[in-house]
């Protein structure tokens, strides 16, 4: 782990009025790892994932992308705040999937794929829709291109939405409770998927999620959040076999108890 | 009482005057609609325009449309931008009306959920994308009969535009009332005429409802 990390939050803190949702986070991600994060809600965890899409301002702090600060930039020598343009070339490198799919509904699950790349990357839509129609067969939809989301299950809107990500070529991919909203049959199809796209590609990979068993099947690092805060984090088989910290034991009892 | 062939008579100089109605209401109904979503579409974009937007919308729709007329006819010359007839009461026409329809899309764009604009800030869309492409095309069918409820209102509304002497419908019918001292049949004649448009036009609007929810949609 002595590579340089590809994602960097240094000292990043989030604040809804009074309310401390992130306090001063430091978590380094590194090149191709696999990190889940898992924690109560209200724990801070599907904020980390929507600072780094930039869905969420941060108050403190700065987050870097492969190097390079996506939240500020640099001028004269100083971080300041960055601009729109500045976050958007930066922002560029990451996709992300939401757990409620967020397809457009009015487009054709293709149409929903090609979308950016053509608008944003400027691709011509004959390449635009050789892409997709590759990235929409990996994740098992090569019949169902001309379908509309309302025609899909959950569990082929949520793969559409993964193909639709990848089609504009991320290097990191953020995955938000992705199978929350999925009845229990479907959650598989999608899971499978995900573990398709970890063994087949050189993709870094944060999750929130709550599938323990996907969690520490997959991750290569497991973070738990409580209160803003990270309160452990380690290799799976040491963070479920042997969790060190009461409030992780708890948690996890609690979730286990449940199913 | 009533005349058929005073009736046959008057016919083609009213039919001419419709003609300048229903100019008016389609010009002033384009620049309703246009600078309505320019309004609405400002308001989003540029978060520091939304307070003096919502203050003009709100000055446009507590003030009577006849004084906007008047003032554009009237008063704007002082200032030096002397307008013809028709085009200041067009142009009021369509003022007003955008106000009403600014409200009309923001509520389009309100009813739009969250995650759509998450998803586009995902993808990197650019705004104006995201707007043309994404939220737009969602908007608009939803607040369709709406916009359409204010063609027909805007419509009924152009008889005020007698006031600065247009040539309409209705000036027509009060010229040809003076000169001919008989006021039933040609006032009568207007009345019928708008009747009829309404209705033509509330057909035309739910076909393109029904044209617009063909497509699917969540």
């Amino acid at each position: 782990m002595t590579d340089k990390p590809i994602v960097r939050f240094d000292k990043v803190s989030k604040r809804y009025g009074p309310l401390t949702v992130l306090d001063s986070l430091e978590l380094d991600i590194f090149r191709g790892e696999k990190v889940a994060i898992i924690g109560p809600s209200g724990s801070g965890k599907t904020t980390v994932l929507r600072m780094l899409m930039t869905l969420e301002t941060i108050d403190d702090g700065v987050i870097w992308v492969d190097g390079e600060p996506l939240t500020h930039m640099e001028r004269n020598g100083k971080l300041v705040r960055a601009d729109q343009a500045h976050i958007r070339k930066i922002r560029a490198r990451i996709g992300m999937v939401f757990q409620s799919f967020n397809l457009f509904p009015h487009m054709t699950a293709m149409a929903n794929c090609i979308e950016a790349p053509m608008t944003v990357l400027g691709m011509k839509r004959q390449d635009a829709e050789a892409r997709a129609a590759d990235l929409l067969d990996m994740v098992g939809l090569a019949q169902k291109k001309e379908h509309y989301p309302s025609q899909l299950s959950g569990g082929q809107q949520q793969r559409v939405a993964i193909a639709r990500a990848l089609a504009m070529r991320p290097k990191i991919m953020l995955f938000d409770e992705v199978t929350s909203a999925l009845d229990p049959e479907l959650v598989g199809e999608v899971l499978q998927v995900i573990r398709k796209l970890g063994s087949e590609h050189d993709l870094t990979m944060l999750m929130v999620t709550h599938q323990m068993g996907f969690a520490k099947e997959f991750a290569d690092r497991i973070c738990f959040f409580y209160q803003g805060k990270i309160c452990e984090q380690g290799h799976p088989k040491e963070f479920f076999g042997s969790p060190k910290n009461d409030r992780t034991k708890q948690f996890l009892h609690a979730v286990l108890e449940a199913g | 009482m009533w005349d058929w062939s005073f009736v046959l008579e008057i016919l083609p100089v009213l039919a001419h005057a419709a003609i300048i109605s229903i100019e008016a209401t389609l010009i002033g109904f384009v620049l309703a609609a246009t600078l309505g979503l320019v309004l609405a579409l400002a308001r989003i974009a540029f978060p520091s325009t939304a307070l003096p937007i919502s203050v003009l919308v709100e000055l446009i729709r507590s003030t009577p449309l006849l004084i906007q007329i008047f003032f554009l006819y009237f008063v704007f010359p002082s200032f030096g931008v002397t307008l013809d007839a028709f085009t200041a009461g067009v142009l009021a026409l369509g003022i007003h009306y955008a106000a009403y329809c600014s409200e009309v899309y923001r509520s389009g764009f309100d009813n739009i959920h969250r995650g759509q604009w998450e998803a586009c800030t995902a993808l990197n869309l650019s705004s104006w994308t995201t707007f043309r492409d994404i939220i737009i095309p969602q908007a608009i069918p939803p607040i369709v009969p709406a916009l359409g409820n204010y063609l027909v209102a805007l419509f009924k509304e152009t008889p005020l535009l007698s006031a600065i002497a247009v040539l309409e419908l209705m000036q027509t019918a009060k010229i040809i009332g003076s000169e001919t001292f008989r006021y039933t049949e040609p006032i009568t004649l207007v009345g019928v005429f708008f009747l009829a448009m309404s209705l033509v036009s509330a057909t035309l609007i739910r076909a393109v409802e029904r044209l617009l929810n063909r497509r699917p949609a969540r």
